[in-house]
């Protein structure tokens, strides 16, 4: 079902937690919302599901406004960072509740139930779990349980708030992809909350970025990794190397001296360079821009990262860069950079 | 402890440069040799005292708890055995001590279940919502603790006495409620008001809304939230919370005593007619009396054991 989220605006006292938010979800989607912590996300998801209610703004489920049912009669799964699952439940009956407090008139007969729960536990492959209490599980098959509790009543959508936050990384690498090839398997528009980016770029079909309650884009992964809307999803996506520039017209300068790239239509002013660690050519000394005293040598994988303290402005500035393993460094070697991508934006403050 | 070896293999590694890695890479090299024995012989348990001093403190706290608490309830059963059994269930048999333990029982029946309701909406409200005012109803919820239960007893005197706030229209209006059960039943709701609220209170904060939420967003009503949820979550909690208002209430007597009017036979609980029957000398029915208030205090205190078991049983943290 496609969720429309129009001018949320929702305060805590004086704190906007959301601050005039649109979002367009389509049909079957498999969206993360994306963002530091108090950037607003789980609230955006505790609106749309009805356990919050906005101050202002509109809500819609499939065409229609849902700020006039209560969370119960949304048909939302939501799925809790820290499971709350029923702790005096078996597993059984956890899965089974939706099921169970269905009104009578459309409530299922025992033996439905039953095989409704017992093909959802097949489905998170821990059917030989249900009589076991929650506290007997592990964190990632509570948080499988809970996902399927949250499948049960076939809800329309699906809401997940840091449904992997709690656990450890490896686990959490594993579901992951379980939750993507589940996804691929019954479709059900799904919004998932996440301050991990590696987890968003992973799993998401599209990312939309917040801080301080607002979105500030919404795009695939692709789109918001090599073309970032704004500084603070540049900062915040992939590891950036940040230079504090001067822009006139289309010269750049860093310290006073220019650099060899040009403006891109930037308005002149003092603004920031962002620069990928791997977008940063090495070569050298005397053939680049940016020149500067390798310090120290890391290598690992494929890779080999470089402390690089760059002259001019008394070899304060220090920056990391991530260089094939084709070429070696060495500490205490000059070189000079040549960003090969690179985006400015006006220095906000 | 020696952190040489680790120091020189890392320096080497590294060229004799980046001086804040060595640092680093010396750190956790200590923790590494901590798997060694201990050089210095270990000193005498610091958890524990010598074996003298524990002793002393175990006979201190042994002789008082004998002479304060086991003493007088074994002269109360003594006291209440001495002519015999046939004399201590004559003494129960009679008419007066009849009417008081069924007075007892009601009063009971009627403050605890209330106050069970009142409790749980109390506790609801407070551990589940934000509103302003919380803080002071905490404090008013504990006010009857801090209250002598004499006072609490005149309050209701001065409030539906004949010369009270509401007294000339109670009697207009023929209801009686001082010197009859109502009274009785209003002044220990009032003074075992606390139990069950206080019992929960910390229980339904410390498992927080969570559990709430998911069965309101799996279709549940409020209802079914908090007869499915809420309630199996707690029930150890309110139990126990049962138990000692039920205790306090069968065994109040100041403030009972204030609202009663001590008529015989009519409005006088199993602890004011021990009090009657010992002020006449009538030892062997006072204290055949007071034992069954006793073996109710033995039969909470087991009962009482049992339940925290299980409240911690369910508090066992549910952690990764």
């Amino acid at each position: 079902m496609a969720i429309e989220v129009r001018n949320i605006v929702k305060k805590f006292g004086s704190f906007a937690a959301l601050d005039s938010v649109d979002l367009k979800v389509a049909d079957g989607e498999l969206l993360a919302l994306l963002g530091p912590s108090g950037s607003g996300k789980t609230t955006l998801l505790r609106i749309i599901a009805g356990l919050d209610w906005p101050d202002a703004g509109e809500v819609s489920i499939d065409g229609e406004n849902a700020l006039v049912r209560g969370a119960s009669e949304r048909q939302v799964g939501f799925v809790f960072q820290h499971y709350a699952l029923f702790r005096h439940m078996t597993v059984f009956e956890n899965v089974a509740f939706g099921l169970r407090v269905q009104p009578r008139a459309i409530r299922k007969d025992e033996a439905t139930i039953r095989a409704r729960v017992k093909e959802l536990l097949d489905l998170v492959q821990l059917d030989w779990l249900a009589n076991r209490y929650p506290s007997q599980l592990s964190g990632g098959q509570r948080q499988r349980i809970a996902l399927a509790r949250a499948l049960a009543i076939e809800p329309r959508i699906l809401l997940l708030d840091e449904p992997f936050g709690a656990l450890d990384a490896k686990v959490r690498k594993e579901l992951r992809q379980w939750l993507r090839s589940l996804h691929n398997e019954i479709h059900v528009t799904s919004i998932f909350v996440t301050h991990d980016q590696e987890e968003a770029l992973e799993v998401a079909n599209r990312v939309v970025v917040m801080d301080r309650g607002r979105i500030e884009q919404v795009g695939t992964p692709g789109e918001v990794y090599d073309n970032p809307a704004t500084a603070f999803v540049h900062g915040f996506i992939g590891e950036s190397i940040v230079l504090p520039v001067d822009v006139s017209g289309d010269a750049v300068r860093l310290d006073g001296r220019p650099l060899n790239i040009a403006a891109h239509g930037a308005a002149s002013g003092a603004a920031k360079l962002f620069i990928r660690r791997h977008d940063m050519a090495i070569g050298p000394a005397g053939t680049g821009s940016l020149e500067g005293a390798v310090r120290h040598v890391r290598s690992f994988g494929p890779i080999q990262r470089a402390e690089v303290a760059l002259s001019g402005g008394g070899g304060r500035t220090v920056i990391e860069i991530d260089a094939p393993r084709d070429r070696e460094l060495e500490a205490g070697e000059i070189v000079s950079l040549q960003p090969r991508r690179y985006r400015i934006f006006a220095a906000q403050d | 402890m020696s952190m040489q070896p680790g120091y020189v293999t890392s320096t080497t590694r590294m060229r004799g440069y980046a001086p804040a890695a060595d640092v680093s890479v010396a750190a956790p090299s200590p923790r590494r040799q901590s798997a060694r024995p201990l050089p210095i012989a270990a000193p005498r348990d610091l958890r524990t005292e010598p074996g003298p001093i524990r002793f002393i403190i175990i006979a201190l706290a042994v002789t008082f708890l004998s002479i304060f608490v086991v003493l007088p309830l074994v002269v109360v059963f003594a006291q209440a055995f001495s002519k015999g059994i046939s004399a201590y269930l004559g003494a129960l048999a009679e008419p007066e001590a009849l009417a008081a333990i069924r007075l007892t029982l009601l009063v009971a029946a009627i403050s605890v279940t209330l106050n069970l309701v009142f409790g749980v909406i109390a506790a609801w409200a407070i551990s589940k919502f934000d509103f302003a005012g919380k803080t002071f109803l905490i404090t008013l919820i504990d006010l009857p603790f801090s209250v002598s239960p004499v006072i609490s007893g005149l309050v209701f005197v001065l409030l539906f006495g004949a010369q009270g706030f509401f007294g000339p229209w109670l009697q207009a209006h023929n209801v009686h409620i001082l010197f009859a059960v109502p009274g009785i039943a209003l002044a220990t709701i009032f003074v075992t008001f606390p139990f069950v609220a206080r019992a929960l209170i910390p229980l339904m904060q410390e498992q927080g809304t969570l559990e709430e939420e998911a069965a309101i967003s799996l279709g549940a009503s409020g209802l079914q939230t908090f007869f499915r949820v809420t309630l199996p979550n707690i029930k150890w909690g309110l139990l126990y919370g049962v138990l000692l208002c039920n205790a306090r209430a069968m065994g109040e007597f100041g403030a009972v005593s204030v609202v009663s009017g001590h008529i015989r036979g009519e409005t006088n609980t199993m602890p004011l007619l021990v009090e009657i029957l010992y002020n006449e000398y009538q030892f062997v029915s006072s204290f055949a009396i007071a034992s069954l208030l006793a073996m109710l205090a033995l039969i909470t205190l087991v009962v009482k054991t049992i339940l925290e078991r299980r409240l911690d049983e369910g508090r066992v943290p549910d952690g990764d």
